[in-house]
């Protein structure tokens, strides 16, 4: 017997320990990291405008804050989409979701008389039992997911303009703002800037800039900012550190070997669906807290742009293999260009060329990534 | 007499509507041997196997583990009670590590600050490294991905990492189909060392090349119906080979080329 086994050790190892493994360069290790192309890519882009919009302002605070906000509400729909991406799926009804959330949140205290604490519970509750059916039935017909979430994007858009209008006769149901400033909590949790002392103690330092009021010219950080924060912190370290992150990462890259090692695939894949949806409903509130109405066409096309800033930060559309930072910095390019442009004297007619062609540009760059990362020997 | 064997299917049928995939197999596994399946393609292995790892449901007939009846709803089931299946594709994902696939679906823990579940890494490295080692495979960074590995090395992986769960019977679907002379006879090793430890193994494959040295008994499959369960020193390799290549059937054509038809 321990013949055998020695010579089962010889013929399957029969040099010395690690022969077979090289070094490889801090570079290389570096070049497998799923996001260093969106890393790369925000160098890039924050070069580009440090050229050509260095003076007009885009780097000043205000500005800082302008384009943050949009790299935002973009950041917390792609956190979602990129877990549900891992694990391989796609949920083109996020930004109908959007629109739907904030007719659900908009609607009840402005005609049926709620109170808007239950409007805003009852929109993110909504929200995530839509999102559970589509991850049901995704799981249950294994259909596409494209296919199950594009006729979700349809219905979801179409309720979203048959309330407004049947309730508020018009596509803005308009409003909605007085009531969240009379709720504290909803008011605290999702309107408006916090970290005020900050900002004021910063600008009393002559830290920076103040208004001829004395007032900092940034009155504190968007609360918007805040969820984008915490959203990704807590997505980024289920992924890397927890028994569900890594059921993410199985079930995207083989759905047939995670159900054979035991994984509860599609256990994993609906709660993915109801987390894009929270996410989207969760962007839907924030912005009808910000803008003050809900509106038939709020979030239109975000689906893709979350997917696009999913795609820039390194994640694969085939599943399996992706990160949150890297996420993170797609929509922080996408916040950066749709506004920074503005600031240029480039024609902002310019933007989508230019968002088309990064899309390709890191598609080009992770298929190159992965073909190396499960390269055999 | 159920003491014997650790897995048994009694009469087992298995219909996927009007398809009889499964009719009447009796298969008996004793405790620490290493039973060969061997079958044509379209043979039924395939849905054998699935219905021992608890991926079907028998149609009719009885499964007993232990001599204790038994139905299992999904494979999780079956891995609890010790019976661990290696494909064919393995249930490796090539983009995960090496140790973030060893302990997929059954990730080590500890608590971060006290409260807060999180995979131990260190634990799951060093325990993916060594149980590596033990198959003979030396792996410095188990957090290499699986892609980089050879076919052998992911076949010892899949096999370890079924020891390694206390699996006590191991159900090895085709583990050489894809494997070259070298590894092939690896991994026959490897299953020698399984059974050394006291490991039942069913060994499914189409080559009795490869069965023949391995195997304490053989189980024939064709066309969904059992052939019969012959132990290695009832049976030679050459009548093996022919019941496999459907002794009969050529017997039938020789017949009918000869112009003897029947």
């Amino acid at each position: 017997m321990s013949a055998i086994n020695e010579s089962v050790t010889n013929m399957i190892e029969p040099k010395s320990t690690d022969e077979r493994v090289r070094k490889l360069s801090p570079w290389r290790i570096l070049l497998d990291r799923p996001e260093l192309g969106s890393i790369a890519g925000t160098v890039l882009v924050f070069a580009f405008f440090g050229v050509f919009a260095g003076g007009s302002g885009m780097f000043a605070l205000d500005g800082i804050i302008n384009w943050a906000q949009v790299a935002g509400y973009l950041g917390i729909i792609a956190v979602g989409a990129c877990l549900l991406m891992i694990a391989g799926e796609f949920d083109l009804s996020m930004g109908s979701m959007i629109g739907f959330a904030g007719v659900m949140v908009a609607i009840p205290p402005m005609y049926l008389g709620w109170p808007l604490w239950a409007a805003v519970i009852f929109a993110f509750v909504g929200s995530m039992a839509l999102g559970a059916l589509n991850g049901y039935l995704v799981v249950r017909t294994k259909l596409p997911s494209f296919i199950v979430t594009l006729a979700f994007m349809f219905i979801l858009r179409g309720l979203t303009l048959v309330l407004s209008t049947s309730f508020a006769n018009s596509t803005i149901v308009s409003g909605i703002g007085d009531k969240f400033t009379d709720d504290p909590v909803i008011s605290a949790l999702f309107q408006g800037t916090t970290f005020h002392w900050l900002f004021n103690g910063l600008a009393s330092m002559n830290l920076i800039t103040k208004l001829p009021s004395g007032d900092p010219v940034v009155g504190g950080l968007p609360k918007v900012l805040v969820w984008w924060i915490v959203m990704a912190l807590a997505a980024g370290f289920v992924l890397a550190r927890t028994r569900f992150g890594n059921w993410i990462y199985t079930v995207g890259g083989d759905s047939n070997a995670a159900k054979n090692v035991g994984v509860p695939v599609r256990r994993v894949k609906i709660s993915l669906f109801v987390l894009t949806a929270f996410c989207a409903c969760l962007f839907g509130v924030l912005q009808v807290a910000d803008v003050g109405s809900a509106a038939a066409d709020r979030g239109l096309q975000k689906e893709f742009e979350a997917i696009i800033a999913v795609v820039i930060g390194g994640t694969l559309l085939t599943g399996g293999f992706g990160s949150v930072i890297g996420a993170c910095f797609g929509a922080l390019i996408f916040g950066v260009v749709q506004i920074g442009i503005s600031y240029t004297n480039i024609d902002s007619d310019w933007y989508r060329v230019f968002l088309g062609g990064m899309l390709l540009l890191a598609v080009l760059f992770n298929h190159y990534i992965r073909s190396r990362a499960a390269a055999t020997k | 007499m159920a003491d014997d064997y650790i897995l048994e299917l009694d009469d087992v049928s298995k219909f996927f509507g009007t398809v009889i995939a499964l009719q009447g197999v009796t298969l008996r596994l004793k405790r620490g041997e290493v039973h060969c399946l061997l079958g044509d393609n379209g043979a039924g292995k395939s849905t054998l196997i699935k219905t021992l790892a608890g991926v079907h449901q028998p149609s009719s007939g009885s499964y007993r583990v232990d001599g204790e009846e038994v139905r299992f709803n999904s494979p999780r089931e079956a891995l609890d009670r010790g019976i661990a299946t290696v494909y064919q594709d393995l249930a490796l994902v090539p983009l995960m590590s090496v140790a973030r696939n060893f302990f997929a679906g059954r990730e080590p823990r500890k608590k971060l600050f006290g409260v807060i579940p999180v995979i131990d890494m260190n634990y799951a490295n060093e325990t993916a490294r060594d149980k590596l080692a033990e198959m003979g495979i030396r792996v410095r960074d188990a957090s290499q991905p699986v892609g980089t590995m050879s076919g052998g090395e992911r076949q010892c992986l899949a096999i370890a990492r079924a020891i390694h769960f206390g699996a006590k019977v191991l159900i090895l679907d085709e583990p050489t189909a894809a494997l070259g002379v070298k590894q092939s006879c690896n991994v026959l090793k490897l299953i020698h060392q399984a059974r050394a430890r006291g490991i039942s193994v069913i060994f499914i494959t189409h080559n009795v090349h490869h069965a023949y040295p391995i195997a304490d008994s053989f189980t024939l499959l064709n066309r969904g119906q059992s052939m019969g369960t012959f132990a290695k020193k009832d049976i030679t390799k050459e009548a093996v080979l022919d019941m496999m290549a459907g002794g009969t059937e050529i017997q039938s054509l020789v017949d009918e080329l000869e112009g003897r038809a029947a």
